[in-house]
């Protein structure tokens, strides 16, 4: 066995000495702790992606060598090395650019505590993307979870914990439908990693044995992981959640544990029900539904609203339902075009988040429109970066997010009343995206009535923020321009995903 | 017939749904958190339920230390419920943790008074 085969659990088992590690410490070595350990680790996945990029593609590391039903496994193809290291990159660029504020809104207390979240939400992320065993995922979920919600209560403000509470009721009522889904799928299939389990389904479904008691489960693993990455109807605790947290909490959160979640959910589809079930249990249809109304509403909410923060986290629950209405297309460029959506959302988001806060701390903590008019002239960072997320959300050709719109569009044909169903909702959500997200440019960048006064001094006094904008910018507009090559690799990772075991 | 025979995965089942029912309906927290355990218990005697085989002994090694897998129950359903029940006490403690703090800022316990306190209809 190759040394490089042990980095996906050394990531894990990292992360979560980190957390330990960090609780000794004091809060500025708690965050140099979480720095390293995201930087280390995204070189860690980074290796494991070159690794099975330049051999066979695949590899599966039995935990202390042991096979089924004792042993646990890890895998890692194309797809869980590259969405690993998308999340460890996202997290470490959050925390970077949101340094600033989560210093201020911090009690002194509770600086390293939110370190030590970090560190167990990134394992959290790493273990949902490697693992090859079911009941490991749900462990994982949970922590996830419970990180996530300490993540959002370290501000103790009353709002954040309300959002807090929010949260949490809507995360467990999404954990007890997923753990019950596994344990009926457990005890119809009797095993609990995943290659066992697709083959025990497959010849039950072939054979039409259990096909109800399968069905349901399928149903009940969906739908919980639906409400936990806020798959409409189920969005609704997404505005309180991302936009009362500290702007750093609020970019993880939006942009990478939502997408841990989705990720975990393809796996099981793909790799554990195996996609011909899934779309012969009828499931499928309602996502597609589910996900197209997402996309409208998610935007008709997010024009309704006069808070910023709310409006980035109702265009979440939109971005959201184009990746499950991906999954509801089931052909494997609507597959490859939601993967890319999930990429760009993990981007761009984030970014939206922390310039968001920014404008707002130029209008003395504000965040409803009146409040923030012109502000993107006091921080010209700010601005900018609010500005590229701004348009590659809407899907503006240069930016990512134009991509999977176009991929989607593209996967959409050849399927009856479904591909006039997808183009529509493209439609009228890109044009509901253009009016709430130009409506804020214009007002952010409406010619001042006030004396500027920050504007020379921004990149001084913000440095890091500044240089995670341009940085970010920079990563959005490459992917936007050079987008082939992630496509390939999302092809190539695909087949992996479903035909090597 | 079959409902009487599997009766433990019947009684589950409705363990699951009051649980879920509250956890999803109650407003007051206090009881949301009972339904998040009652839940939880639905879905443990499930999967012991169904790891039991009659007549088998309890998986530990005697100390004669004789094994013969087919002479125990199966033990994987057990190690579940055993870390099924610590992430529940962890989640738990942590919902617990979050509404003594919301008692104490806002001095009750139902979820909507809660919400009307912090946003005073802001949205």
């Amino acid at each position: 066995m190759d040394f490089m085969m042990n980095f996906p659990f050394i990531t894990i088992v990292l992360s979560l000495f980190s957390s330990v590690i960090a609780y000794a410490l004091k809060g500025k070595q708690a965050r140099f702790v979480s720095y390293s350990l995201l930087g280390i680790c995204s070189l860690l996945h980074l290796g494991v992606l070159f690794y099975n990029l330049t051999g066979d593609g695949y590899f599966v590391y039995r935990m202390g060598h042991y096979d089924a039903p004792i042993g646990n496994e890890i895998s890692a193809g194309l797809l869980e090395p590259f969405f690993a290291l998308l999340f460890s990159l996202v997290m470490l660029f959050s925390l970077l650019g949101g340094a600033k504020r989560i210093f201020s809104d911090l009690e002194e207390g509770k600086y390293k505590l939110f370190y030590v979240m970090v560190n167990l939400v990134h394992a959290a992320l790493a273990a949902l993307a490697y693992t090859n065993d079911i009941f490991t995922g749900y462990v994982f979920i949970e922590i996830c979870t419970i990180a996530s919600c300490a993540l959002l209560m370290a501000r103790s403000h009353g709002k954040s914990l309300v959002a807090a509470t929010r949260y949490m009721i809507f995360s467990l009522m999404g954990s007890g439908l997923v753990l019950i889904g596994i344990i009926l799928l457990y005890s119809i299939t009797g095993h609990l990693l995943f290659p066992q389990m697709y083959e025990s389904v497959q010849s039950l479904w072939t054979s039409g044995e259990y096909r109800i008691p399968l069905t349901v489960a399928i149903g009940l693993l969906v739908s919980g992981l639906a409400i936990k990455s806020g798959l409409f109807p189920f969005h609704f605790w997404m505005p309180d959640t991302y936009g009362t947290a500290t702007p750093a909490a609020s970019a993880i959160l939006s942009g990478v544990v939502s997408k841990g979640y989705i990720f975990f959910l393809l796996k099981l589809v793909f790799r554990v029900i195996g996609f011909e079930v899934f779309v012969s249990s009828g499931i499928q249809s309602v996502l597609f539904a589910l996900g197209i109304l997402g996309m409208i509403f998610g935007s008709v909410s997010a024009i309704r609203t006069n808070n910023i923060n709310f409006m980035i986290a109702f265009s979440s629950a939109a971005q959201i339902g184009y990746i499950y209405m991906g999954l509801g297309l089931g052909t494997k460029e609507a597959v490859i075009s939601l993967l890319f959506q999930i990429l760009a959302h993990a981007l761009t988001k984030p970014m939206l988040f922390l310039a968001a806060s920014k404008l707002s701390d130029t209008a003395s903590g504000a965040q409803d429109f009146a409040s923030l008019h012109s502000s993107a002239h006091d921080h010209l960072f700010a601005g900018l970066g609010y500005s590229v997320g701004a348009l590659s959300m809407v899907g503006i050709p240069i930016f990512v997010g134009f991509v999977p719109k176009l991929f989607f569009a593209m996967a959409a044909f050849g399927h009856g009343l479904q591909t006039y169903c997808v183009l529509i909702a493209l439609a009228i959500s890109t044009i509901l995206n253009v009016v709430y997200f130009l409506r804020t440019l214009i007002n952010i960048y409406s010619p001042p009535t006030r004396k500027v006064t920050r504007r020379h001094f921004v990149f001084q006094t913000d440095r890091l923020f500044c240089v995670m904008m341009v940085l970010m910018l920079v990563v959005n507009v490459a992917l936007g321009l050079c987008s082939q090559p992630v496509v390939n690799l999302f092809d190539a990772g695909f087949d992996l995903f479903l035909f090597v075991r | 017939m079959n409902l009487l025979h599997n009766y433990e995965e019947l009684v589950a089942m409705i363990l699951f749904a009051i649980g879920f029912t509250m956890l999803v309906f109650s407003r007051n927290l206090i009881k949301k958190i009972m339904g998040l355990n009652i839940m939880d218990t639905g879905v443990f005697l499930f999967l012991a339920s169904m790891g039991y085989v009659a007549g088998k002994e309890t998986p530990i090694v005697p100390p004669t230390g004789q094994v013969e897998a087919g002479d125990y129950i199966n033990l994987i359903p057990s190690g579940l419920v055993l870390t099924g029940i610590v992430v529940s006490v962890s989640v738990s403690a942590l919902m617990l943790a979050l509404t003594v703090q919301l008692y104490k800022r806002y001095h009750t316990l139902n979820l909507d008074e809660i919400y009307l306190k912090a946003y005073g209809g802001e949205k």
